[in-house]
């Protein structure tokens, strides 16, 4: 053991672990999802030296100043329009979302819808722990009905998004949903995003033991872990509208959209080429 | 007009058009926008000019996302600008700020009209000039300037890059619905590599560099996404690695180089017109398409035999405080026209020493007369 805790973790090579310990609460699921990232980045062969970052706020959020990669913390929601903005100038960057459900689907919501239906090449990979954690556990976008919040005190009383369903909806041409439970398909499906062209969209379940795991009474992490082992039921290729998600119910996984179409980049270089031709 | 890469020779072109242009001169390579009068003709001379030059086009689904393409654009090396009015100004202020506290590069054009709200779309106002300044939430300074006429839609567009890039700051253009929809004759001069700015770039390698270590001049060299620096940067407050510090000594630090780095180079950055202010007792002050009318105004006083001058003001921002403490220590008085209800003439009241400032509001919709601003200087000086 004492030699053990002497080796590197092979993800440290990716992390700023001067900026160690995180923020993150014990128990929380995002690590999770970072150590996914980055062995998805590797998995995929990836150029670190060529992947952008991009995260907006929250506890997702701070991703951006953990990894080791050029990495921009923005505003609230603006992760999207920012990364496009990065893509487009440079298409030879790999553009990385990587953020929280309040963030990408609530204030940012609109900047997700529209660059699924561009079609910009980047991967959104999106941890839905259906709360703000960061702010104290307020009712998100994707908080299930019923569910208590510390601003839904006597449960929620407003649909959530299906975000699989919205961002297929809008055009996306990869979307997955696995839990922080489910690290080898996880860290594969995320390597396959960050692979593909085109917009690609990952949800990650994670559990928020701090805030919406306290209120809604569902213990502790390793609770957490366990319900995303017994609820949940992988349908590769299922309709996501069948994606829904209830309060203590079953969660669908797996990869529901894996699609090709024209990607922004590629329908611009022929734009460009048809305006310098008649000029 | 021919469509060729960057124009040369004399054109009949609106100011909106012009500014394309000027963008495109100064290396402006990337647009991203979102629709609306009177701007909506930058974009389109840019949704047509960019394919044509390797450049990109990007209609966004709101200001805000255009505001946060553009920085995102510039941190991957591009020159960017967006263009807008009012309405979609007040929309951009939240990632205005993110722009300053990133050190970010880009140029944000606003064609003001008449406001508040939805106000007059398709006519002249010029009630943003405090929100250029202040808009944004915290502590910062900002470089903002108004052109007078298409020519300077031009001229002070590649100015407008050229600070972005010296200063590491985002430039606002404040042009106005007048000076944007009016056709002028411009003269396109070939520009000269060395008469435009490039962002100053890392001496140091990956590993010695930090992002947010500044130069002499207060300005840290600027790494681009994708060159190995592995850099991170963030809208929170932060050290020179980049790295968030919640501290009100790192807040001190960095927030005071952010807004010292315009305030101490200010006079690299200001520029002003004067005509006859030397000897005048009276000066008028103004700027956009107002400085036009204030000209002429200016002219007719000076046929009535009174001594009156114009300060134009073609840096709005940092207020030329400097110029006006000069010029009050001889004037007697100062006549400021604005289609507003009074913000510039705040500024020139707080730096005239006492002397009395008259503001000629126009509430907006439509340009002084030289007579109304004439009776104006005819009445203070009796």
């Amino acid at each position: 053991m004492e030699a053990g805790r002497e080796q590197q973790n092979p993800v440290d090579a990716y992390l700023r672990v001067d900026r160690m310990p995180s923020i993150w609460c014990a128990g929380c699921g995002i690590g999770t999802s970072v150590g996914c990232f980055i062995r998805a980045i590797e998995r995929a062969k990836l150029d670190a030296d060529k992947i952008a970052l991009v995260s907006g706020i929250g506890c997702s959020g701070r991703f951006a100043g953990y990894v080791r990669l050029d990495s921009f913390h923005t505003t609230h929601g603006r992760a999207i329009p920012f990364a496009s903005g990065l893509v487009l100038a440079n298409p030879e960057l790999k553009v990385v979302v990587f953020s929280g459900d309040g963030d990408l689907a609530a204030i940012g919501g609109n900047h997700l819808i529209h660059a699924a239906r561009r079609n910009i090449d980047m991967t959104v990979i999106c941890v839905n722990n259906f709360n703000y954690g960061m702010t104290g556990g307020q009712l998100g976008p994707t908080t299930p009905l019923d569910a208590r919040t510390s601003t839904s005190p006597y449960g929620n009383y407003e649909p959530p998004f299906n975000l699989p369903r919205l961002v297929a909806a809008a055009g996306a041409t990869f979307v997955a949903r696995w839990t922080v439970f489910h690290l080898r398909q996880l860290e594969r499906c995320m390597a396959e995003a960050l692979a593909r062209p085109g917009f690609n969209f990952v949800e990650v379940i994670a559990h928020c033991p701090t805030v919406y795991g306290r209120l809604n009474k569902q213990g502790q992490g390793v609770d957490g872990l366990r319900y995303f082992k017994e609820k949940s039921v992988i349908k590769n290729g299922a309709d996501p509208a069948e994606a829904d998600i209830v309060l203590d119910g079953p969660i669908m996984l797996g990869k529901f959209v894996d699609i090709q179409r024209p990607s922004f980049c590629g329908n611009y270089q022929q734009v460009c080429a048809k305006a310098q031709k008649s000029k | 007009m021919a469509d060729s890469s960057v124009l040369q020779g004399q054109f009949f072109i609106t100011g909106d058009e012009a500014c394309a242009e000027g963008a495109i001169s100064a290396g402006c390579r990337f647009f991203a926008g979102y629709p609306i009068t009177p701007a909506s003709e930058i974009a389109e001379r840019m949704a047509r000019r960019l394919p044509q030059i390797g450049g990109v086009y990007v209609q966004m689904e709101d200001e805000i996302a255009s505001m946060n393409a553009i920085l995102g654009a510039s941190w991957a090396g591009a020159k960017a600008m967006t263009a807008t009015s009012g309405p979609g100004f007040s929309l951009m202020m939240e990632n205005l700020g993110l722009g300053l506290m990133l050190e970010t590069p880009c140029v944000v054009v606003n064609v003001q009209r008449a406001g508040p709200s939805t106000g007059l779309p398709t006519m002249v106002g010029q009630g943003d000039i405090m929100q250029a300044r202040w808009g944004s939430h915290g502590v910062y300074e900002i470089i903002a300037i108004s052109p007078s006429s298409p020519q300077e839609m031009f001229d002070l567009t590649i100015a407008a890059f050229n600070l972005s890039e010296k200063y590491r700051v985002p430039v606002l253009v404040m042009a106005d619905e007048t000076v944007g929809h009016m056709s002028e004759k411009v003269v396109i001069r070939p520009v000269k590599p060395e008469q435009l700015v490039e962002r100053r770039r890392p001496t140091k390698p990956p590993g010695k560099y930090l992002p947010y270590q500044p130069d002499a001049d207060l300005v840290p060299p600027m790494a681009l996404a994708g060159e190995g620096y592995r850099f991170h940067v963030t809208g929170l407050t932060h050290d020179e690695r980049g790295y968030p510090a919640m501290t009100a000594a790192a807040q001190e630090k960095l927030v005071r180089r952010l807004s010292d780095k315009i305030r101490v180079n200010r006079n690299d950055i200001i520029q002003v017109e004067e005509v006859g202010t030397e000897d005048a007792d009276v000066i008028v002050c103004a700027y956009g398409i107002t400085a036009r009318v204030a000209r002429r105004a200016v002219q007719m006083a000076r046929a009535e035999g009174i001594s009156v001058g114009l300060l134009r003001l073609i840096t709005v921002w940092p207020f030329p405080e400097d110029r006006v403490r000069e010029l009050s220590r001889r004037a007697r008085l100062f006549v400021v026209p604005e289609i507003n209800y009074g913000q510039i003439a705040l500024e020139v009241e707080r730096c005239a020493s006492g002397k009395r400032t008259v503001l000629v509001p126009h509430m907006g919709g439509g340009m002084h007369l030289p007579q109304t601003i004439l009776e104006a200087i005819r009445e203070v000086v009796m």
